[in-house]
């Protein structure tokens, strides 16, 4: 019996369970293998970089808030970051120091997502709700602070809005304290050795140390294929260089290393966080900023490691209250330029996985 | 007084019916009709009672409280949840072969209630004493794989076309370790009737004479039963729902009910088969015979919710790998030890 055979296509997303929002791909299957695929995001673009034309420099603080949504913190960093080079502002040591500790705070949280929705998308909802759980304490902790759980606005041009009170420390070092016992110990046990786990993620599609650079990759799936770059490493800023930690690296480039990377990222976050609060200086938490914030004509670029990559903020002045130009180099649009490719020959279940070990949030892909 | 409860019942009623001079093929009809209503509210209460109880322990293994706001400690929450799915409109989608579609719901709790009438839920209580049990039991729990692709196919959904094609694939697949195990079974009891398996483990449980056989036949019937880590055919994050992605309403619920009412002849098979059936262990006669029956059948319930909150969901070629090249010259070896076993010791 002669049977007819022909590839179909099917169109996954935008609405679909693990597409983290509204990503959507066109695969052209041979069964349920994909033979070709074609990467479409938009579905979320808001056109921020053009709203924040129309805003002054303070204002576009809260549209930063909704680039990365789960790591709010890093993205209104690299926005100040951005303005306080161009208008040459100097930071005080204790706002930057609060700064390390939110920050590393806010990567440890957004890693929590990357490990769950991993875990989750490959079909164990059990691992997501533990994330999910420990992820608590640091929203709670970052609402202390500022107010909100998700959407911090928490830093200005010159500093942070607010100071961190004894309370907060106190509840920091209790987390300290809880997390590598309760948290990644028991994500290790439960997730990281599991033999369906690692089954469904070893020596899926690798990505080349070569490839990883030519394609411009950035944060943990870079580090992932065996390159040393952490921005707080090799360009750091803030802070940083007056701590002690290193920077984890991946063996082979697989679906594991770049979900493992994230856990061991966050043993490090522990540490900065530490040394961070034992060290924390007195002083200002604000430079002197005037009210009305006008730097002068010029522009600048500064960029920040993100919880997902590099995340570079380019600004231009032309010396009005309001920034002529704003443009935000994403690592999550960028980290995804390459899924099209990584996913050819895979199975319709590896493309979920891989899509979730690029650990991609929709609102920074669109922008 | 409690071990004869429900047949003392069945007698009080057969003799009543024969007392006011009904001939006895008239009563003989009557009788099953009575026992085919037990077999279905006995289905649909634990049917809606595992609903409960999945949400109670998927919440107790995530850290969660689960439902626990609708009536004491969340019982009406099934209540309320059929309540709405039926007020819901069923929507057919273009295209779709409707009477395929609208079949499916329906079809797909004929092989459970099917195979409870020939289970032995204590001592003499099956609804049937068949024969050929075993053989039967095997012969119905495959129609489920055509239900299910019915449903895949009919709807006009690539994803339901998808799931469709896995249900075909993963059941056909794992009804061949899961037969291949029960021949040890048979091989060691002589029997195919069910009644007859379980007074065969008057001594020893045959979990113990086979635990090869259990092992395969666990495994074989968890992705028979569709449950996670076997789940492949709903795949819910990576083909959406399956073959139900069309399905709303009462088709969906349908479906979500059937889908319990297959864990439930897993763990009523599993029990019957390697635990001792309604047997009480170490001789504790103390509970009835029924009673001990339902406490084995939702420990093996447990243990497969168990599994189900804890492992992610195996690929679809590792799946095909695990049947074929692991489960199934496994459970040959096993019948070739257990006949060896059978022929020098006896």
């Amino acid at each position: 019996m002669d049977l007819r055979q022909e590839l179909y296509t099917l169109n996954l997303g935008p609405q679909h369970p693990s597409t983290h929002g509204v990503f959507r791909v066109l695969l052209t299957l041979d069964g349920e293998t994909v033979v070709d695929a074609d990467s479409i995001p938009g579905y979320l673009h808001r056109g921020i970089e053009k709203i924040v034309e129309n805003r002054t420099y303070a204002q576009v603080i809260p549209y930063t808030d909704r680039l990365d949504y789960l790591a709010s913190m890093l993205m209104n960093w690299g926005y100040v970051m951005a303005v306080e080079k161009l208008a040459g502002i100097e930071v005080p040591e204790r706002a930057e120091y609060i700064r390390v500790i939110v920050g590393e705070l806010q990567r440890i949280a957004s890693h929590q997502i990357a490990v769950g929705s991993m875990i989750s998308d490959l079909g164990g909802l059990t691992g997501f709700i533990y994330n999910f759980r420990d992820r608590e304490y640091i929203l709670d902790l970052l609402e202390m602070l500022s107010g909100s759980r998700m959407t911090y606005s928490y830093m200005r041009i010159g500093g942070v809005a607010s100071d961190i009170n004894d309370e907060f420390i106190r509840k920091t070092r209790e987390f300290l304290a809880y997390f590598p016992k309760h948290g990644i110990e028991e994500y290790n046990n439960f997730i990281t050795g599991n033999e369906i786990f690692q089954a469904r993620t070893k020596n899926i599609a690798v990505v080349p140390r070569e490839k990883a650079i030519d394609m411009g990759l950035s944060g943990p799936v870079l580090r992932a294929s065996g390159v040393y770059h952490d921005l707080r490493k090799v360009r750091p800023y803030s802070v940083y260089p007056h701590f002690d930690f290193e920077v984890p690296i991946g063996e082979n480039g697989d679906c594991f290393d770049r979900f493992y990377l994230h856990i061991l990222e966050m043993e490090q976050s522990l540490r900065i966080i530490e040394q961070a609060l034992d060290n924390l200086p007195d002083g200002p938490i604000m430079a002197k900023v005037p009210r009305n914030f006008k730097p002068p004509v010029g522009e600048a670029y500064a960029e920040v490691e993100s919880s997902k990559g590099i995340l570079g903020v380019y600004v231009v002045s032309d010396g009005s209250p309001k920034p002529y130009r704003v443009h935000f180099r994403r690592p999550s649009f960028i980290n995804l330029g390459h899924f099209a490719d990584m996913i050819k020959g895979w199975k319709i279940a590896d493309v979920i996985a891989i899509l979730a070990s690029l650990d991609i949030v929709l609102g920074e892909v669109d922008c | 007084m409690f071990e004869t409860i429900f047949v003392d019942a069945a007698n009080w009623l057969r003799n009543l019916l024969a007392s006011i001079n009904l001939s006895p093929f008239v009563v003989e009809i009557f009788m099953h009709v009575v026992k085919m209503v037990v077999i279905l509210v006995f289905v649909i209460l634990n049917v809606m009672w595992l609903v409960y109880m999945e949400r109670k322990v998927s919440a107790r293994f995530q850290c969660r409280v689960g439902p626990d706001r609708n009536g004491p400690y969340g019982l009406a929450q099934i209540l309320n949840d059929v309540a709405k799915l039926i007020s819901k409109e069923m929507i057919i989608p273009d295209h779709a072969n409707k009477i395929m579609y609208l079949l499916a719901p329906i079809l797909i709790f004929a092989p459970p209630m099917a195979i409870l009438a020939v289970t032995p839920m204590g001592e003499g209580m099956a609804a049937v004493d068949l024969n050929l049990g075993l053989y039967y039991f095997i012969a119905i729990a495959a129609i489920n794989t055509i239900v299910i692709w019915m449903a895949g196919w009919s709807s006009n959904n690539k994803y339901s076309l998808v799931g469709g094609m896995r249900a075909v694939a993963q059941m056909v697949s794992y009804e061949i370790p899961l037969l291949l195990a029960l021949v040890g079974i048979i091989v060691l009891t002589g029997t195919l009737n069910l009644n007859g398996i379980v007074e065969a483990q008057r001594d020893v449980w045959l979990i113990f004479t086979q635990p090869l056989a259990f092992f395969i036949y666990f495994i074989a019937a968890m992705a028979e039963a569709n449950r996670a880590p076997f789940d492949l055919v709903e795949g819910e994050s990576e083909i959406i729902s399956g073959p139900y992605t069309e399905y709303s309403g009462m088709g969906f619920a349908m479906f979500f009910l059937a889908e319990y009412a297959n864990l439930l002849i897993m763990a009523i098979m599993t029990t019957t088969l390697f635990l001792g059936g309604w047997l009480a262990p170490f001789g504790w006669t103390f509970l009835p015979s029924w009673l001990w029956f339902i406490i084995k059948v939702y420990f093996v319930i447990w243990v497969a919710m168990w599994l189900r909150w804890t492992f992610p969901r195996l690929r679809v070629d590792h799946l095909m790998n695990l049947a074929w090249k692991f489960l199934v010259p496994l459970a040959i070896a096993n019948i070739f030890v257990t006949g060896l076993a059978k022929y020098f010791i006896g």
